[in-house]
């Protein structure tokens, strides 16, 4: 399998503060992953420095076949070249409808002129209501964002990810909020979702990440410091110090 | 499937009603004007809600910037006035030129290129000392050239502005501060007698159209008014379009939720900047039609305090409801010159005398604390409650 991204030796400091201290991190392509640790541990400043949201003092970021820097690239450039993310606190267009959000999140032409002059087709309506369906939205369509459940809101968001057609998405506490029926749903989508695209899910939840059946990244004081299965992280001596405890 | 879709999007297309009303009472006026009609409705007045007419523009310009997009300039009042000086350049250079070569039509040998405008010169900048045709005049004997910089020169200052605002990712009072301080700084430039603009002595007598002597002051002012309604229907058309299309989601995305927008792959900046130009034409093109009906511009009319006048008007008409800004425009602009008219009596209340041109201002700051505490969608927002109810 080939490597769709590979960050290497990567640090960052806010205020003399280590955030990140010379992590490497790859993935391949189609893969699922999870990625745990404790709070603080630098998992949302590692996914603000693959979004372009944070630049890092040092270290590269590769992405693709070309290996391109993503350290040269706006936010909305990553996005383009395919990398969409999921925030920790759902972040859609509130006062818009579901259908409005999905509508933004499309793969279209982003220059303002075209967007001044772009026309619903029935070809984008129908993609719209394909994605509404692999999230659970379809009745809701119509509804504007702020009003649906913190659940709904969760998949919204992970359905605005999936019109973009990007070849990595990188997922913020997808369970939080969410029902146990809710979180079963989840975890099939992201399961379904990993066997066309490569998924990153950052989670606390252990008893979620067990049942996404995918190898985990721990993240400790900015660094990793284990990688494997969740049965053989969980033996890891330095994981249950710092993370699961004994 | 059409109608399925107008479900899903929840848009409102108030552009037939709007444009209905405009031209209904443009006509209705003519038909009272003191030109064409039954003499009712002073040429005075009609140039008053001419006026009105060309801030209600200015206002939809503010409503698309602000309301729309998020970003609360306090400086559109600038590119108004630069729009205004545009136009009175060249009003006033071509009269002056008609005037001097008028005056010397008996003479036995006609004026030399360089005489004319060295008499040009004296009678404008007279004034402010001087007898040289500044640079900045050499295209002002053209009409065209300058009908292009009415759009050209609020263009560009907004672009330059913006784009290093944007860039720098400036938002919020921050930005708010900035736009002040360009208005202010524009304001002061102006003010000097060597800005080549006649500093604080403005430029004046725009009420005189050159070429158009035939037509009284009764007659151009219907002509201004019937212009300034088409604009209006157009600039809201414009407007209409913009916020109804995909490209309205993206920017009220960006007010509600600037960061989502990014990361859906948008280049917030570019948008900003996208609307901040247009917006700025736009206010051009109001202030290039308002001063040829006021007669005079000078620096004070680019003073901070228009800007937030402006933003006063649409935050009580309704920000996000572009008939809001309308409703805003119109009715403080015009309750504003008739308090401060001086045409109603002060009240005497025996040891203190009620003058409204004082109380006004204090009348009208309440009327915006009232709007912000329990109608914060202004006048535009308690409409469409009634007509969603019904």
């Amino acid at each position: 399998m080939s490597v769709l991204l590979e960050v290497n030796g990567i640090s960052v400091s806010f205020d003399g503060f280590k955030a990140i201290n010379n992590l490497s991190f790859s993935i391949s392509n189609k893969e699922l992953r999870a990625i745990i640790g404790p709070n603080g541990a630098g998992k949302t400043t590692f996914m603000d420095i693959v979004t372009g949201k944070t630049k890092p003092d040092e270290g590269t970021v590769l992405w693709g076949e070309k290996n391109l820097s993503l350290l040269r690239m706006s936010e909305a450039q990553i996005v383009e070249a395919g990398i969409s993310r999921k925030f920790q606190k759902p972040t859609l267009i509130e006062t818009q409808t579901v259908f409005e959000n999905l509508l933004l999140s499309l793969k279209k032409s982003r220059n303002p002129l075209s967007t001044l002059f772009y026309k619903l087709s029935i070809a984008d309506e129908k993609e719209i209501n394909i994605i509404a369906n692999e999230v659970n939205l379809t009745e809701s369509l119509s509804i504007l964002a702020g009003q649906l459940s913190h659940g709904q809101k969760q998949w919204l968001e992970i359905g605005m990810l999936l019109a973009q057609k990007p070849d990595l998405l990188l997922i913020d506490e997808p369970a939080a909020g969410m029902t146990a029926p809710e979180r079963k749903k989840t975890v099939e989508l992201l399961k379904r979702l990993s066997q066309n695209q490569s998924v990153i899910v950052v989670e606390h939840d252990m008893e979620f990440v067990k049942s996404l059946e995918c190898r985990v990244t721990v993240l400790h004081d900015g660094g990793v410091i284990a990688e494997g299965s969740l049965d053989y992280v969980s033996q890891n001596d330095k994981v249950i110090d710092v993370y699961l405890g004994r | 499937m059409k109608k399925d879709v107008l479900n899903y999007i929840d848009k409102r297309n108030s552009f037939f009603w709007v444009s209905s009303i405009v031209i209904l009472f443009t006509l209705i006026i003519i038909l009272l004007s003191e030109a064409y009609g039954l003499n009712l409705v002073s040429t005075s007045f009609t140039k008053v809600l001419g006026k009105t007419l060309c801030l209600c523009i200015v206002a939809l310009a503010m409503d698309l910037v602000w309301g729309y997009c998020g970003i609360l300039s306090l400086g559109h009042f600038a590119f108004f006035g630069l729009g205004g000086y545009m136009i009175g350049m060249w009003l006033m250079f071509e009269r002056t030129k008609n005037i001097v070569v008028e005056s010397t039509q008996n003479n036995v040998l006609p004026l030399t290129e360089t005489e004319i405008s060295e008499a040009v010169g004296t009678q404008i900048f007279g004034v402010v000392g001087g007898a040289e045709i500044p640079l900045i005049w050499s295209f002002a004997d053209s009409l065209l050239i300058h009908i292009v910089l009415i759009l050209l020169v609020p263009g560009v200052l907004a672009y330059i502005f913006g784009w290093l605002a944007f860039r720098s990712r400036v938002t919020g009072v921050y930005l708010s501060i900035l736009t002040q301080a360009m208005t202010l700084a524009l304001s002061l430039y102006l003010f000097q007698n060597d800005s080549g603009l006649r500093g604080n002595n403005g430029l004046s007598g725009l009420q005189n159209i050159p070429n158009l002597d035939d037509f009284s002051q009764a007659e151009l002012s219907i002509w201004f008014l019937i212009l300034s309604a088409l604009t209006l229907i157009f600039t809201y058309y414009i407007c209409n379009l913009i916020v109804n299309s995909k490209l309205g989601n993206i920017i009220t995305g960006i007010r509600d939720n600037e960061t989502r927008v990014r990361f859906l792959g948008y280049k917030v900046e570019s948008y900003k900047l996208f609307i901040f130009v247009i917006t700025a034409i736009i206010s051009g093109v109001a202030g290039a039609l308002y001063y040829p009906q006021a007669g005079i511009i000078n620096p004070a009319e680019l003073a901070p305090i228009a800007s937030i006048y402006l933003a006063v008007w649409v935050a009580i008409g309704g920000r996000g409801y572009l008939y809001g800004a309308l409703i805003g425009a119109a009715f403080v602009s015009l309750a504003s010159s008739y308090f401060t008219g001086g045409q109603i009596p002060n009240i005497n209340f025996g040891l203190f005398t009620l003058k409204w041109v004082d109380w006004w201002v204090v009348i009208l700051g309440l009327s915006f604390v009232i709007t912000t505490l329990y109608a914060p969608k202004g006048i535009g927002g308690l409409i469409e409650r009634i007509f969603r109810r019904s």
